[in-house]
């Protein structure tokens, strides 16, 4: 999130779309609630179907699924061409005025940009970059149109290229009727207004597609367009669908990156540190990344030269490692072992029966979790034969988030301390206990009988204690002084010399004191605007709003005086602060607003982009969101009549036999679904389906259908339907899943383009262990992947559903 | 505190179960062996060991397409509550906070209370025979804290407090969302039943959300109450025989049962 639960207050108006934030984020709502009580906030959902959010909206919009990208393309469209974009900020803290190469062009009937190019790997496509930078002087200096009107600024550019995203057209795509897309953009866009805020909420209903990054930066650009970024109120606000995930990403637990989201080295081009710091942006603030790299290498390796430490640190091989490329390269027979900690794919990875099968080839399989994940018992599907599986299993016991002490990371990317309220049962122990026993034990290995490149494990700094102690891996990832072991406060105090250690370094300063650190305080904010800045600690340096800059207008008065985030007080020359500053705070507030987004070389948010995600010359993805079909669809794309779905995305199988492609296909498997989660039970189940409360809840997996489709199918509610898709299609035998009907008003048929067109949906919390035991739903979801995060598309895809007999 | 009470706000009400799990959890209450009921309500009914649960209703409207209303459904604690009525042992009782309690250890397992609640929201456990419900957690109240309902509830939809108070939050809110459009917005509780210590603000009629429109103490039990009170004596102790020797008896059968496995 750029913002916080607490500043939900401040909203004029909350967008949810591609997000369920009542039912899988309940404490949002009293947040929400609070800002419809005191100063009338309105709620959109914009979902496929009727959810326990759209069931308190303000306004509910149904969309087909996959269609994030049209609807929202949609908004900037109605915003740019009603002129209710927030001019000031627009014209200031964005590049809407950047001009662009004149080569850069767009073909409305393929819907490629220029610069396409047939791509040897796994996506058909992919784009070289040129034509898409910005125009410069002979310093190199961007060429601006302050006034916005050449044909070649950005705010042009996405004039035109936004022409064909018309109400008609985006209804034709959505299945939203015209009134309520208007509707709609009326009142979100009201948020443009300087003062107003509006706030995008959204979760896996935006990202699990095969254009995944399109959606995000759908929902990005409407909110630049209309100032919404770093004021209170505002935000693009990913809702962190479990307790730690933004702990877990911090900390570099994604194959392509390390901590503190610095990019994972590559073999090919960075052989060396030096290469790899030559390769960091040469402008904005990740200019300092040598200095964070080189601390992170010092924590891990204090005892070796930097360049040796760069060495130990294992490399990208140009080879994607996300979940579907492991499992690919498990079921290649590459993969021989696996430690699934905390997760299990075999219930939550798309195409789960696969990847059950894949996991038959490996030779050893350690789950570590609470209970008996279905990974772990994979071999128990009712598939796979026992007798020809070697695999051998080992379940280690973990202790439950209460049972430990540590840190959790929150959405607003809060780091707040808890103590362990209880001991673990039985032999069940913490998560840093079982990862420093694992770790002595290879240690030992390495010791006892040599073994291939033992030095990063043997110079490894592992100093927790014999029973580890968190509050010291908590200081390492803090950063210290290498020659004192004096703990740091700021990221500006990391050096490349090698005097500093970080393992982190988002998170320096969040335990910079031993007898009080920030991350345990709890002290409540008595007046203010409720960033409780002594309340736990937030990345980076405490800031609870990023990009907050953008709070004021360049004279440093902020556009609402009613929540100030900053206020410039003339007299002493100085901001009144009620948050810690994302810019240069001893500039003056005119030097400072030429630099609102310090990351970025330009200093100015990008409308249009032209760096995505991977180093290289080429882009994974679209300068401006782009409305893609999902990789499985009902439809033509009605915007580019030759585009199907994202041709840059990731395609690991091949396409004739793992996805519908053909119309005779589409006939078979004609009915779009999208999955989601329910309040009683969460994620794969494994916590909750063990719990007889929340089973007594919530009983048995269920897919929810409309009334229409019921009586079309003869389906009466509570009936048994088989649900099936071409990844239960193998040699000519079509196999299915087994699941409870549930009828309802709340999804409704959609016309798409004249042709009628069902959506059906359901949680996939089931799987065969545990005290509630159901079919796996994501057996039938495909495994393609976004071209930047190759996060699989669970959201959108066909089935098709039929009475059980 | 005056008179404390629940008021139960069910156009905050996002039906997450928060609530009813909380119930279970503070009363260890066992849950009970339930199956998809063709909606997310469940378990299907009140029962000795639910003493509270939320039920969601689906309705046909201009605005969404549906209507999804969910709340809270247990025990009122009714000013005129008819199970204090019905009792012929005395077992049912209003506590010093006025709220309503069942006895257990008076309790002769008769289930007329069962009958008459015009909420039908008490629970009847065959195995001890007794009456049970929701106690306005009792205990927490007695120890200063919230109903575990209200002390879970994350969107404030269930807050606890002063009656004075809580009824003028409820009237105001009722203004604001006929001022917002929802012109069928009511209290429920207010004038029910003499009142009721769960206060409800609805965003539609009671029926939809599955209450009775006009709840009532069922005329007999006025009628028992009223007239036969001075008999009520020999009818406990005739009732409570009956209902021994038939105790006795089951408990036979379910030992020879027992043997015979």
């Amino acid at each position: 999130m750029t913002n916080h639960w607490i500043d939900y207050q401040h909203s004029d108006v909350f967008m949810n779309i591609g997000g369920n934030t009542a039912e899988n984020h309940p404490i949002s709502m009293k947040w929400i609630e609070k800002a419809r009580e005191n100063k009338g906030a309105k709620l959109i959902v914009v979902d496929p179907r009727v959810s326990r959010t759209a069931a308190v909206a303000d306004l509910y919009v149904p969309i087909r699924p996959g269609t994030n990208c049209a609807y929202l393309g949609g908004l900037i469209a109605y915003i740019l061409n009603n002129n209710l974009y927030h001019e000031e900020y627009v014209a200031n803290y964005t590049n809407a005025s950047c001009l662009i190469n004149e080569g850069f062009e767009f073909d409305e009937s393929t819907g490629l940009f220029s610069g396409v190019q047939d791509n040897p790997a796994r996506s058909a496509k992919s784009y070289n970059l040129e034509t898409w930078q910005y125009q410069t002087d002979e310093e190199g200096n961007i060429l601006k149109d302050p006034e916005m009107e050449d044909p070649n600024c950005v705010l042009q550019i996405m004039k035109k290229f936004y022409a064909k995203y018309s109400l008609d057209n985006i209804s034709k795509v959505t299945g939203a009727p015209v009134e309520k897309l208007e509707e709609s953009y009326k009142l979100f866009a009201s948020t443009g207004q300087p003062g107003k805020a509006g706030s995008m909420l959204y979760a896996m209903g935006i990202t699990q597609f095969t254009h995944g990054t399109q959606s995000v930066r759908s929902v990005a650009v409407p909110q630049l367009l209309l100032g919404n970024i770093g004021i209170p109120g505002g935000g693009v606000n990913a809702q962190r669908g479990q307790s730690n995930v933004q702990g877990c990403c911090d900390m570099g637990q994604l194959y392509h990156i390390v901590t503190g989201y610095m990019g994972m080295p590559q073999q090919a081009s960075h052989p060396d540190l030096e290469a790899y710091n030559n390769a960091q942006p040469i402008g904005g603030y990740w200019v300092n990344r040598k200095n964070f790299m080189a601390s992170m290498i010092k924590a891990w390796w204090p005892d070796v030269s930097l360049e040796q430490g760069y060495q130990y640190i294992p490399k990208l091989d140009g080879k994607d490692h996300s979940h579907i490329g492991m499992y690919k390269y498990m079921g290649d027979d590459i993969v021989k072992g696996l430690i699934c900690w905390a997760d299990n794919p075999a219930v939550s990875g798309p195409s789960a029966s696969a990847k059950r099968k894949y996991q038959a080839q490996l030779d050893w399989l350690v789950s570590v979790d609470l209970f008996e994940t279905e990974t772990a018992a994979f071999w128990d599907d009712g598939e796979l034969n026992p007798a020809e599986i070697n695999t051998e299993v080992f379940m280690l016991p973990a202790a439950a988030a209460y049972e430990r002490d540590g840190s959790k990371t929150n959405s607003g990317r809060w780091i707040q301390w808890a103590n362990k309220a209880q001991e673990a049962p039985g032999e069940a122990k913490s998560d840093l206990w079982i990862a420093d026993q694992l770790f002595k034990a290879i240690r030992a290995e390495y010791q006892n009988g040599g073994g291939a490149l033992p030095d990063p494990i043997l110079k490894m700094n592992w100093d927790y204690g014999d029973d580890p102690d968190p509050d010291k891996v908590a200081m390492e990832i803090n950063g210290y002084n290498v020659a004192d072991g004096s703990l740091l406060s700021s990221f500006g105090q990391l050096r490349d010399d090698g005097s500093t250690a970080c393992g982190s370094w988002i998170y320096t300063g969040f335990y910079s004191s031993v007898s009080d650190p920030a991350t345990k305080r709890k002290i409540r904010e008595r007046e203010g605007i409720g960033s409780n800045l002594q309340y736990s600690w937030a990345w980076p340096l405490n800031r609870r709003i990023v990009y907050n800059r953008g709070s004021a207008d360049p004279t440093g008065k902020p556009w609402n005086p009613d929540v100030p985030l900053f206020k410039w007080n003339e007299a002493a020359e100085a901001w009144d602060r009620y948050d810690v500053p994302d810019f240069n705070g001893t500039i003056p507030p005119e030097e400072s607003a030429k630099n609102p987004f310090i990351m970025l070389p330009e200093g100015q948010a990008r409308l249009f982009t032209n760096a995505h995600g991977r180093a290289g010359g080429t882009s994974n993805d679209s300068p401006m969101p782009i409305h893609y079909e999902p990789a499985e669809s009902p439809v033509a794309n009605v915007l580019y009549p030759q585009a199907t779905y994202n041709p840059v995305s990731q395609r690991w199988y091949p396409v004739a036999e793992h996805t519908v492609e053909t119309d005779e296909e589409r006939e078979r498997y004609p009915y779009v679904i999208t999955t989601y989660r329910v309040t009683e039970h969460y994620q794969s189940g494994i916590m909750t389906r063990n719990m007889p409360w929340l089973n007594e809840a919530m009983p048995e997996l269920f897919v929810e259908i409309s009334e229409e489709l019921a009586e079309e199918l003869n389906i009466a509610n509570g009936d048994n339907v088989i649900l099936e898709s071409k990844r239960l299609y193998n040699n000519g035998e079509q196999k299915g899943i087994e699941v409870k009907a549930c009828v309802t008003k709340r999804f409704k048929p959609m016309t798409i383009d004249g042709k009628l067109i069902h959506a059906v949906g359901m949680p996939y919390h089931w799987g065969f262990k545990g005290m509630s035991t159901g079919a796996v739903c994501n057996d039938l979801a495909p495994s393609v992947g976004d071209p930047n995060s190759t996060i699989p598309e669970y959201k959108a895809f066909l089935c098709n559903l039929r009475r059980a007999e | 505190m005056a008179k404390p009470i629940c008021l139960i706000d069910a156009t905050k009400c996002i039906g997450c179960r928060g609530c009813q799990t909380a119930c279970k959890q503070w009363n260890q209450l066992p849950a009970t062996d339930t199956s998809f009921t063709g909606s997310y309500e469940n378990p299907p009914a009140l029962s000795s060991n639910t003493w509270m649960r939320i039920k969601f209703r689906e309705h046909e409207s201009e605005q969404n397409g549906v209507d999804w209303l969910m709340s809270k459904q247990g025990c009122m604690h009714c000013t005129d509550a008819a199970c204090i009525l019905a009792c012929p042992a005395g077992a049912i009782y209003r506590t010093e906070y006025d709220t309503v309690k069942v006895d257990e250890v008076k309790c002769i397992g008769c289930n007329y209370c069962v009958a008459a609640c015009p909420f039908q929201v008490i629970g009847f456990d065959r195995l001890s025979n007794k009456a049970r419900k929701c106690t306005f957690c009792l205990d927490r109240l007695q120890s200063g804290l919230k109903p575990a309902c209200a002390g879970t509830c994350p969107t404030g939809s269930i807050t606890f407090g002063d009656s004075r108070e809580l009824i003028g939050k409820a009237r105001a809110r009722v203004d604001k969302l006929k001022a917002a459009g929802k012109a069928n917005a009511n209290i429920y509780g207010l004038d029910e039943v003499g009142g009721t210590a769960m206060l409800y603000v609805l965003g539609d009629k009671p029926e939809k959300y599955g209450f009775p429109a006009d709840p009532q103490v069922p005329i007999q039990t006025r009628f028992w109450n009223t007239i036969y009170a001075p008999l009520r004596v020999f009818v406990v102790i005739a009732v409570g025989l009956g209902l021994w020797s038939n105790r006795a008896y089951s408990k036979k059968v379910q030992e020879s049962k027992l043997k015979a496995k």
